[in-house]
């Protein structure tokens, strides 16, 4: 006898079997109704009240987070405008040490010019020589008539002769000078002339002043919002994180393709140092070398950076004294020169290394082909040699650069990643509450199928209801009518 | 390409942990053992196994360890090793040995003799010696041969194989005269030692074809 045959109630009728476990169930449920709907509705609201508390817990972690965010965002912004202020500043004092520093040259040569200025113009001042005083007498004496007499008439003439030639004396010297005076005046243009040469200069440093003295008053600005705590500040200093983060990571990725380039330039000739045949970790030891080498590089680079004050990854860096970040600039330059030198040798050696291979390869293949080939590629030989030298030396230096882009991106990650966590615990509180309410209605309905399902005992229940409330009123009727005629009775 | 971008991250988990502890005791190198058929008209072919020599002098990496023998009467003895050595691990003296290990090849080839008989099974219980005291990480044994084993009289050859993560690879196995007459021969010859073999716990390859021998070695 089979399991499945027990499940036939009635031998041989299957449907009938099917309908007779249908009755039972049907029944079964029926009379299991009351506790099934409040094992399902309180289910339901365990899960709703479950999820509408994580969803709550979630958007208030949500709200903290965005707020943290906020306050490193702006204390970052404050940060970046301080030291923007500060620079400017620097500046600022650089052009007016410049300026000053020329000022006392300036207002001698200033000075000089106008004294010269003065003193030719003393000079083009000097009144010019006058007729002589007596010439007003003689002419007055040279306009009286003659009346006739030769003698007074030739005297007069006489006279009048020699007024002309005073006269024509003195406007020769009247002329002369005027030219005089001219000439000193011309010799004041090249005086004017530089004495606006400096004018100029000093406008033009005023005017610098004046350009970086707006440029503070900008980032003053900036400052004061992002102090304010305002929502343009937020804003943008949110849009410049994300910006930054994107250009860092780009420029990263660039230089992780030059640090490849670099481990492949030292991997091979590394072997010659530490052997080709040893491993740590699965990985061979000379591969593993070769990154720690540029891996030593990348942090000298980072240290120099940090000591030239480009960067600010290092607050102990930062805070040392002068004296001791230059002794640490130097140090780190001369590590770093000494691991280009390095470099430039093991790629010097790379180049005789794949030299023999490839002489080696060459002669396995066929002893006439070796000659061949290294008589053809000889002649240009130097140039990939000299290309691998230079970029073994150069790639450690440009490797020093991604300090700066690593800044950027370690600074702006804390804000994307801020960003991000309070974007995806927004999505989460969303999605619990959904789920939440999903719970509360899935519940309610489930009690509407359950009742769907056992219909026939519901609709038959409705039907003894129905009678047992019609027979009750009809008794109500009844006893009503019998009140009536009992009181009727008694009436009468 | 993959190794590559992944080391980075170990090199950094390396930094962390220090170096000397994580020393990787697993072999990496592998160990060949070459075969090569003297026996009769067979000497006519071997200017093809220089080939295969030449090229797996090419594939071996410093540490890596290469013998090549020749199969003759009796074939289960050192001195039938012509040449082996277990390359260093500066690439400029490896590339050294491998010019050594190739004069020393060509030597032979210019003097060798046919021999009487050929005793494989010998060659290959050397082959498995030699490897298993080497024990490099890879285990890999080229026979250069028709796979036709023509033993002396008194000779004991049914021994079976002890080949736990050996690669067997026939290399060049020409089909005689008897096998073009009836293929069968050829076929149940290669089959034999290919459950031979495999019943040792090896795996067993045939290249006829040189020009694809890119996946000889065990590891490729």
């Amino acid at each position: 006898m089979h399991y499945s045959d027990l499940l036939f109630i009635v031998p041989g009728h299957a449907v009938l079997s099917v309908a007779v476990w249908l009755i039972l169930g049907s029944i079964l449920l029926y009379m299991a109704r009351q506790p099934a709907h409040r094992a399902i509705l309180s289910f339901c609201s365990i899960l709703h009240h479950g999820m509408r508390l994580s969803a709550i817990s979630l958007r208030k972690a949500e709200a903290r987070l965005s707020m943290r965010n906020r306050e490193v965002l702006l204390a970052a912004g404050r940060e970046a405008t301080e030291r923007m202020v500060e620079r400017e500043f620097d500046r600022i004092g650089a052009a007016v040490n410049h300026s000053l520093a020329e000022f006392p040259a300036l207002k001698r040569e200033a000075s000089e010019e106008i004294t010269s200025i003065e003193e030719e113009h003393k000079q083009s001042s000097e009144v010019p020589p006058t007729p002589p005083a007596w010439h007003k007498a003689v002419e007055a004496v040279a306009k009286i008539p003659s009346s006739g007499d030769s003698m007074v008439a030739g005297v007069l003439e006489e006279i009048h002769k020699s007024m002309v030639k005073a006269q024509d004396k003195t406007v020769d010297e009247y002329r002369k000078s005027s030219h005089k005076r001219h000439q000193v005046l011309g010799k004041m243009l090249p005086h004017c002339r530089r004495l606006e040469h400096i004018m100029e200069r000093m406008d033009k440093s005023v005017a610098t002043l004046l350009n970086r003295s707006k440029s503070i008053d900008r980032h003053m600005q900036d400052h004061e919002d992002i102090l304010k705590g305002s929502d343009r500040a937020q804003q943008m200093l949110s849009s410049s994180s994300i910006t930054q983060f994107f250009i860092a990571a780009l420029v990263l990725c660039i230089a992780v393709g030059g640090a490849v380039i670099n481990f492949h330039l030292i991997m091979r000739p590394m072997q010659e140092m530490v052997g080709g045949n040893s491993y740590i970790m699965g990985f061979k030891t000379a591969n593993v070398a070769a990154l720690v080498i540029i891996f030593v590089e990348m942090a000298m680079g980072l240290f120099l950076m940090e000591s030239m004050r480009i960067t600010r990854l290092f607050p102990v860096i930062n805070a040392l004294d002068d004296k001791k970040r230059v002794r640490m600039i130097w140090a780190t330059f001369v590590m770093l020169f000494i691991l280009a030198t390095i470099e430039a040798s093991l790629a010097y050696m790379r180049d005789i290394l794949s030299q023999d291979d490839a002489a080696l390869l060459a002669s396995l293949a066929s002893q006439h082909a070796t000659a061949a080939a290294g008589s053809a590629a000889a002649g240009s030989r130097w140039i990939t040699t000299a290309a691998q030298m230079g970029m073994g030396f150069v790639l450690p230096f440009a490797l020093t650069f991604v300090a700066i882009p690593l800044e950027s991106f370690i600074h702006s990650l804390r804000t994307v990643l801020g960003i991000a966590g309070s974007y995806l615990l927004n999505a989460l509180a969303v999605i619990f509450r959904v789920i939440g309410n999903v719970f509360n209605i899935g519940g309610k309905t489930l009690v509407q199928i359950y009742d769907l399902v056992i219909f026939a005992p519901l609709w038959v229940e409705r039907m003894l209801k129905g009678r047992t409330a019609g027979t009750a009123k009809q008794g109500d009727q009844h006893f009503d009518s019998d009140s009536s005629l009992e009181l009727g009775s008694a009436g009468r | 390409m993959k190794r590559i971008f992944g080391l980075p991250v170990v090199a950094i988990l390396l930094l962390g942990i220090g170096l000397g502890g994580c020393a990787d005791t697993k072999s990496h190198t592998q160990g060949v053992y070459m075969l090569v058929d003297t026996s009769g008209t067979y000497t006519h072919q071997l200017d093809h196994a220089q080939r295969i020599i030449n090229y797996t002098l090419a594939k071996l990496n410093p540490g890596d360890s290469f013998a090549v023998a020749d199969i003759n009467t009796a074939s289960f003895s050192q001195n039938n090793i012509i040449d082996k050595v277990t390359f260093d691990d500066r690439p400029s003296v490896s590339n050294e040995q491998k010019r050594q290990f190739r004069d020393a090849i060509d030597k032979f080839v210019k003097h060798v003799r046919p021999s009487g008989y050929t005793d494989i099974t010998g060659g290959v219980l050397q082959a498995i010696e030699w490897l298993n005291e080497i024990n490099p990480g890879t285990k890999t044994i080229l026979i250069f041969s028709d796979m036709k084993q023509d033993l002396k009289k008194g000779y004991v050859r049914n021994i079976p194989f002890q080949m736990d993560g050996f690669h067997v690879v026939a290399l060049n196995v020409t089909k005689l005269s008897s096998d073009n007459v009836d293929p069968r021969l050829y076929m149940d010859r290669l089959a034999a030692w290919q459950k031979k073999v495999e019943a040792g716990g090896g795996k067993w390859r045939v290249i006829n074809d040189l020009q694809r021998l890119s996946g000889m070695l065990g590891n490729n």
